[in-house]
């Protein structure tokens, strides 16, 4: 009997892509992965509605309304959330504009930036709305698993996603963990 | 038995001379406990608390207890790992710790603490205070946001270079570094990069300018081994990734 392949879903919030980057970087690794697991939702299938799924991984912390909506969806829907890499820990890079107000922060980028033409805040309605602040998602919702790294490694991710598909407690080595 | 007076910790006999504290004799063992405001050069300070130890049962700083004969410590378990952790933990969210945007990172003694606990996520609510940057001295910056007022620029700068050139203003969660200037500036004072308050700060607040990546990140202090084997980065000389300028 084959087994039932366990569903998992990923996503990028205010992130770089970065850790999905290095997802990438398991290299042949993924065959092995893609026999294991199946991929519902994420930047790599492009499927928009999220399932029911076994395992979220959450790239990212939370800068906007989409990336809040987003998180809650996955909280709601994976049974294990994980928060990889450094932004989804600590807010990262784009948590360094909470020093500044939100209006500081788009008039320094959108009305005394250089060579702006007719210089405005944009306010298309279908921009997600900023957040005065950027949020590790642990602010937002319950995470099961913490990942860090800038980004964790591929092998960092092998052995997160190996150990917790066998079910056995996740033993990183000290080289697999760094901030940087 | 001999003359020595010695303690356990974790199980094992440490000998100690009249006047060491648990934490200086298990530092001349080669015992590692962790710590951030504790260097052996200076007068210990007890104030990060990472130190905690256990000794006969009760909860003490290693760096401020003295070592008396038959004390059983203990540092090594569960739950003073825990409880360090969680002293990491609030370390991190009171500042801006943004360790992929530090050119310290991989050489910091705070990372490398936190590394060693098992840190793997600051668990508590971000303060995201604002803090300046002062980058006015021409070879030295100075990052606030990194500060976890461990005081050992400051006790350097006043017991060693003589210049007294870092403070502590305020009480509580105000308190924070200053630097003794009218203008605040470090740029204003006599600071060099020969003072030993150049060569203490256990994070990236204290940085040498125009240097910032000579090791790439990777092959730093505490990428490959953990501090425990290591050693303190303030303890090191230049040539094999410290801060000693030697």
């Amino acid at each position: 009997m084959i087994e039932p392949r366990l569903k998992i879903a990923t996503c990028s919030l205010a992130g770089c892509f970065g850790c999905h980057m290095s997802l990438l970087d398991l290299d042949e690794r993924l065959f092995d992965l893609a026999e294991r697991v199946e991929l519902d939702r994420s930047p790599l299938t492009d499927i928009k509605e999220l399932g029911e799924c076994d395992v979220g991984l959450v790239e990212g912390g939370v800068c906007n309304a989409e990336n809040v909506h987003t998180l809650i969806e996955f909280r709601a829907r994976c049974k294990i959330l994980v928060a990889i890499g450094a932004c989804a820990l600590n807010g990262g890079v784009p948590a360094m504009r909470n020093q500044y107000d939100l209006k500081e922060c788009l008039e320094e980028s959108y009305v005394r930036g250089m060579g702006l033409v007719n210089a405005q805040i944009p306010s298309d309605p279908e921009i997600p709305l900023l957040l005065n602040k950027v949020h590790p998602i642990h602010e937002v919702v319950k995470i099961d698993y913490s990942l860090p790294g800038c980004p964790p490694s591929a092998d960092t991710i092998w052995t997160f996603i190996n150990e917790l598909l066998s079910g056995q407690a996740i033993a990183l080595s000290y080289r697999q963990i760094h901030y940087d | 038995m001999s003359g020595e007076p010695s303690f356990t910790l974790d199980g094992q006999q440490i000998p100690f001379q009249e006047g060491q504290t648990v934490m200086q004799a298990a530092l001349e063992a080669g015992v590692y406990i962790p710590h951030l405001c504790f260097n052996p050069e200076f007068t210990p300070h007890g104030s990060c608390r990472v130190c905690l130890v256990k000794v006969n049962n009760r909860m003490q700083a290693a760096c401020t207890t003295p070592a008396a004969g038959g004390q059983t410590v203990q540092s090594e378990t569960e739950e003073l790992r825990e409880i360090r952790r969680g002293i990491l933990q609030m370390l991190f969210v009171e500042g801006n710790h943004v360790c992929p945007a530090c050119e310290k990172s991989g050489a910091c003694q705070l990372q490398a603490v936190a590394y060693y606990v098992g840190m793997l996520a600051p668990h508590f609510k971000h303060f995201y205070p604002r803090r300046p940057v002062d980058a006015s001295h021409p070879d030295a910056v100075i990052d606030f946001n990194r500060c976890i007022m461990c005081e050992l620029c400051v006790r350097a700068s006043r017991d060693v270079d003589g210049k007294n050139i870092f403070a502590v203003e305020g009480r509580g969660i105000q308190a924070h570094l200053v630097v003794n200037t009218p203008s605040g500036q470090l740029g204003a004072t006599g600071f060099s990069l020969h003072d030993k308050a150049a060569q203490v700060c256990p994070t990236g607040s204290i940085l040498t300018k125009h240097r910032g990546y000579d090791i790439p990140i990777g092959q730093r202090l505490y990428d490959r081994k953990p501090i425990n084997v290591v050693g303190d980065v303030a303890q090191l000389p230049d040539s094999q990734g410290g801060r000693r300028h030697d």
